[in-house]
C-alpha cells in the first residue's frame, strides 16, 4: 500500500439503486487527482465517502496506511471545500478560518496568525473582519479554500469548486488553485463534470460511469487514448463512424469505412470486425486541391462551415451520409471567401495515429 | 400606472398623464380607507381599554370624565392580583423554557434522522395545536388523576407546554429546514464534534426562530384558560382570576392589567424584532 487514500472494493448501495460499484483506487501523495463523470455517476459520493460524509456499503478506505472506514469527518485528516463554499453566516471571515484551528484547540493568536497567512494565500489579506454575504460569489470561493486549507490536511478535497462562477473567473481560479496545489503540495481531489476544467488542472483524471471508474490516466493519456466510446465522447468532441476491419497487421489495421478504405494505427484493437471508430476534428484537415496523396484519405462534400472565432468548423457528409466535422484553426488574416464553398467535394486527410477504434455498443 | 392609457398614442400626452393620475389618486385613496378600517377594527378595542384605565369614572361611558392613575394604584395593592400575574409569569416562563428543552431536540430528530414511523412522529407531535385546548384539559386531567398526581401550577405547566409543543417544533423545523446540510457537515470536517457543531454553528442560525417560537409560546401560555382551568388546583393565574371577578363587571383595574399587559407585549415584540433584524445576513 503506497498511496496517501486508498480505496477497496467500494460499494455504495441507495436503497436498490447502486451509486458506486466496486471501485479501486489508489491516489498518490501530492497528486491533483480529478474525478470526472456526468451527474449521478457517483463521483461526489467517492468523495464523500473519503470525507467521511457517506459510509460504503462494503469496502475499506484508508488514510495514509490508516483504515478511516469508520471515522467520522471530524476525525479525518482530510478537509473539504464544498460547492455552496458552506461558510457560516454568523462568523466573520476571520472567524470562519480559524473555526479548524479552534476545534484543534490552536491558540487564538497563533490561529489568527495562521487565518492571515490563508487569506493572504488565497489573496484577500484585508477582508479578515468582513462578513460572508458582503463577499462576492468569487471571494467567497477563496475564504472557503482558506478555510479547507488552513488546518493543513492531508488531503483536500473538492466538491465541484468552480461551478458556481461565470466564465472569466472560473478560468482564473483554474490556474490559481493550481499554483496554490503546486505550493502547498499536499493532495487535491476534486469533483467536476467539466472535462476542460479537469483536462487543465489536474495530473490525474478519473472518468467515471454509472458507479464505476471508466479510465483512469493522465489528461493527455484519456484525450489521445480515449479507451471507450464513452470517454472519447465525454472530454473533447470526436467523430465516430460505424467501420469494418478488413485486415489486421499487428497495430496496424486496415478499415472500411462507407465504401472507403482508412488505415488506423491505434494501441487497442478490438476483437470484432465491426466496431466503431472515432476521430478528433481537430485532427483531420482537408487537403488542398493539388495535392495528390492517395493514402489515408477520406471523400466527401463540403455542407457547412461555422464559425467559432478562433476556429472554424467545416461538416463534411461522407458518401453514404456520414457527417464529419473538422475544425481548423483560422489563421491570421484568413478570408471566408477561401474556404471551399458548399457542396465542393473535398478530400479530408487523416494521420492513422489519429484514428481511434472502438468495440461497438449495442 | 396603468399602461392602457399609456398605449393609446392618440390622446394627447397631458390628458393621459392626468387621467392616470387621477386613476393612481383613486386607488390609492381607497387603500388607504380600507387599510384604516382594518386597523381600526384591530386596535380601537385596545385604545379603548388603554383610555379607560385612566379614566376616573367607574363606569365605561363615553367620553371619559377625568384623569387617574387611581387604578393603577389599586391594582399594586390587590394582593390576590398580584398573585395571579406572578403565576402566570411562572407558568407562561416554565412551560415555554420546557417546550424549547423538548422540542427543539424533537425538530432536530425529524430534521436529521430517518427513522421508520417518522410521518406518523410528526403529526402527532403537531395534532395538539389541532386539539381544542377543552380536550387537552379534560385528558391530562384524567390522566394526572390516574397517576395520583395532585393539581397545581406544575400541572398546568405540564399541559401548557404540551399544547405548545406544536408550535416550537414547527418553527425550528421550518428554520433547519432551509439551514443548508453543508453547514453542519463543514463544521464536522473541520473537527468539530456533533455538540460543538450544534453550539457553534446550529444553535445561532436558528437563534432567530427559538426567540420567536419562544415568545409565540409564553405569550399563549400566558392568556390560556381552558387547559389551564382544568389543571390548576387552588392557584390563578391572571386569565383565570380576571375571568373570576367578571361575574361584578369589567373593572378599571381590568383595564389596567389590560394596558400593562399590552405594553408589555410591545416590549416584548420590539425586543425580538430587533434581534431578527440584527440577524447577519440581512435577509429573514
Amino acid at each position: 500500500m503506497s498511496g496517501i487514500i486508498e480505496l477497496r472494493n467500494i460499494s455504495k448501495h441507495f436503497g436498490s439503486v447502486i451509486g458506486i460499484d466496486h471501485v479501486d483506487l489508489s491516489v498518490e501523495d501530492g497528486e491533483f487527482l480529478t474525478l470526472l463523470g456526468p451527474s449521478g455517476c457517483g463521483k461526489s459520493t467517492l468523495l464523500r465517502m473519503i470525507g467521511g460524509f457517506e459510509e460504503p456499503t462494503t469496502g475499506s478506505i484508508f488514510l495514509s496506511g490508516q483504515d478511516v472506514t469508520d471515522l467520522p469527518p471530524q476525525k479525518r485528516d482530510v478537509n473539504m471545500m464544498f460547492q455552496d463554499y458552506a461558510l457560516f453566516p454568523h462568523m466573520t471571515v476571520g472567524q470562519n478560518i480559524a473555526y479548524g484551528l479552534k476545534m484543534k484547540g490552536v491558540g487564538k493568536a497563533d490561529a489568527l496568525q495562521k487565518a492571515k497567512a490563508a487569506l493572504e494565500l488565497v489573496g484577500l489579506p484585508d477582508k479578515i473582519d468582513q462578513m460572508p454575504h458582503q463577499m462576492s460569489g468569487g471571494q467567497r470561493q477563496r475564504i472557503a479554500l482558506a478555510r479547507a486549507i488552513v488546518r493543513e490536511p492531508k488531503v483536500l478535497l473538492l466538491d465541484e469548486p468552480l461551478s458556481a462562477l461565470d466564465a472569466n473567473l472560473r478560468e482564473q481560479m483554474q490556474v490559481e488553485l493550481k499554483h496554490i496545489h503546486d505550493k502547498l503540495g499536499i493532495t487535491f481531489i476534486m469533483v467536476t463534470h467539466d472535462q476542460r476544467e479537469a483536462l487543465v488542472m489536474s495530473d490525474r483524471v478519473i472518468v467515471m460511469e454509472r458507479g464505476r471508474i471508466a479510465q483512469d490516466g493522465s489528461p493527455q493519456d484519456l484525450y489521445e487514448h480515449p479507451k471507450t466510446t464513452y470517454v472519447a465522447n465525454f472530454i473533447g468532441t470526436t467523430n465516430f463512424m460505424p467501420a469494418r476491419i478488413t485486415a489486421r497487421n499487428g497495430i496496424e489495421t486496415h478499415l472500411e469505412i462507407a465504401g472507403q478504405s482508412l488505415l488506423a494505427r491505434y494501441d487497442r484493437v478490438p476483437d470484432t470486425e465491426n466496431i466503431q471508430i472515432g476521430i478528433r476534428p481537430e485532427k483531420a484537415h482537408i487537403l488542398d486541391a493539388e495535392s495528390t496523396t492517395k493514402s489515408n484519405v477520406l471523400v466527401g462534400r463540403v455542407a457547412e462551415h461555422i464559425y467559432h472565432g478562433s476556429s472554424l468548423r467545416t461538416t463534411i457528409k461522407l458518401t453514404d451520409g456520414i457527417e464529419f466535422h473538422i475544425d481548423a484553426m483560422l489563421p491570421l488574416g484568413m478570408a471566408r471567401a477561401d474556404v471551399s464553398g458548399i457542396g465542393a467535394e473535398v478530400r479530408i486527410g487523416i494521420e492513422p495515429e489519429n484514428v481511434f477504434l472502438f468495440e461497438r455498443e449495442g | 400606472m396603468s399602461n392602457a392609457a399609456l398605449n393609446h398614442s392618440t390622446v394627447p400626452r397631458k390628458l393621459r398623464r392626468s387621467r392616470a393620475a387621477r386613476a393612481r389618486l383613486a386607488a390609492d385613496s381607497g387603500f388607504v380607507v380600507i387599510i384604516s378600517i382594518v386597523m381600526a377594527f384591530l386596535y380601537v378595542p385596545i385604545a379603548i381599554l388603554v383610555i379607560f384605565s385612566f379614566n376616573d369614572n367607574r363606569s365605561l361611558t363615553w367620553p371619559p370624565s377625568g384623569f387617574t392613575l387611581n387604578w393603577y394604584e389599586k391594582l399594586f395593592n390587590n394582593d390576590q392580583l398580584l398573585v395571579a400575574i406572578g403565576n402566570s409569569f411562572y407558568v407562561a416562563g416554565c412551560s415555554t423554557a420546557l417546550t424549547l428543552l423538548v422540542g427543539v431536540p424533537a425538530a432536530m430528530a425529524l430534521h436529521r434522522y430517518r427513522f421508520p414511523g417518522k410521518t406518523v412522529f410528526r403529526r402527532l407531535l403537531l395534532l395538539p395545536i389541532a386539539l381544542p385546548g377543552i380536550v387537552t384539559g379534560i385528558s391530562m386531567l384524567n390522566m394526572f388523576k390516574m397517576f395520583g398526581f395532585n393539581l397545581s401550577l406544575e400541572t398546568v405547566i405540564v399541559g401548557h407546554a404540551t399544547a405548545l409543543l406544536a408550535v416550537v417544533v414547527t418553527q425550528v423545523f421550518a428554520r433547519l429546514q432551509r439551514l443548508p446540510k453543508s453547514l453542519a457537515e463543514a463544521s464536522s470536517d473541520l473537527g468539530a464534534n456533533p455538540f460543538q457543531t450544534f453550539i457553534h454553528v446550529t444553535l445561532p442560525n436558528i437563534r432567530t426562530a427559538l426567540l420567536g417560537a419562544g415568545l409565540l409560546s409564553f405569550v399563549l401560555s400566558f392568556d390560556e384558560i381552558p387547559v389551564t382551568f382544568f389543571l390548576t388546583g387552588r392557584d390563578n393565574t391572571l386569565p383565570m382570576y380576571i375571568y373570576s371577578t367578571m361575574r361584578r363587571g369589567v373593572t378599571p383595574e381590568i383595564n389596567a392589567v389590560g394596558t400593562l399587559i399590552v405594553f408589555t407585549s410591545l416590549i416584548l415584540i420590539t425586543i425580538s424584532v430587533v434581534f431578527t433584524a440584527r440577524d447577519w445576513t440581512g435577509r429573514k
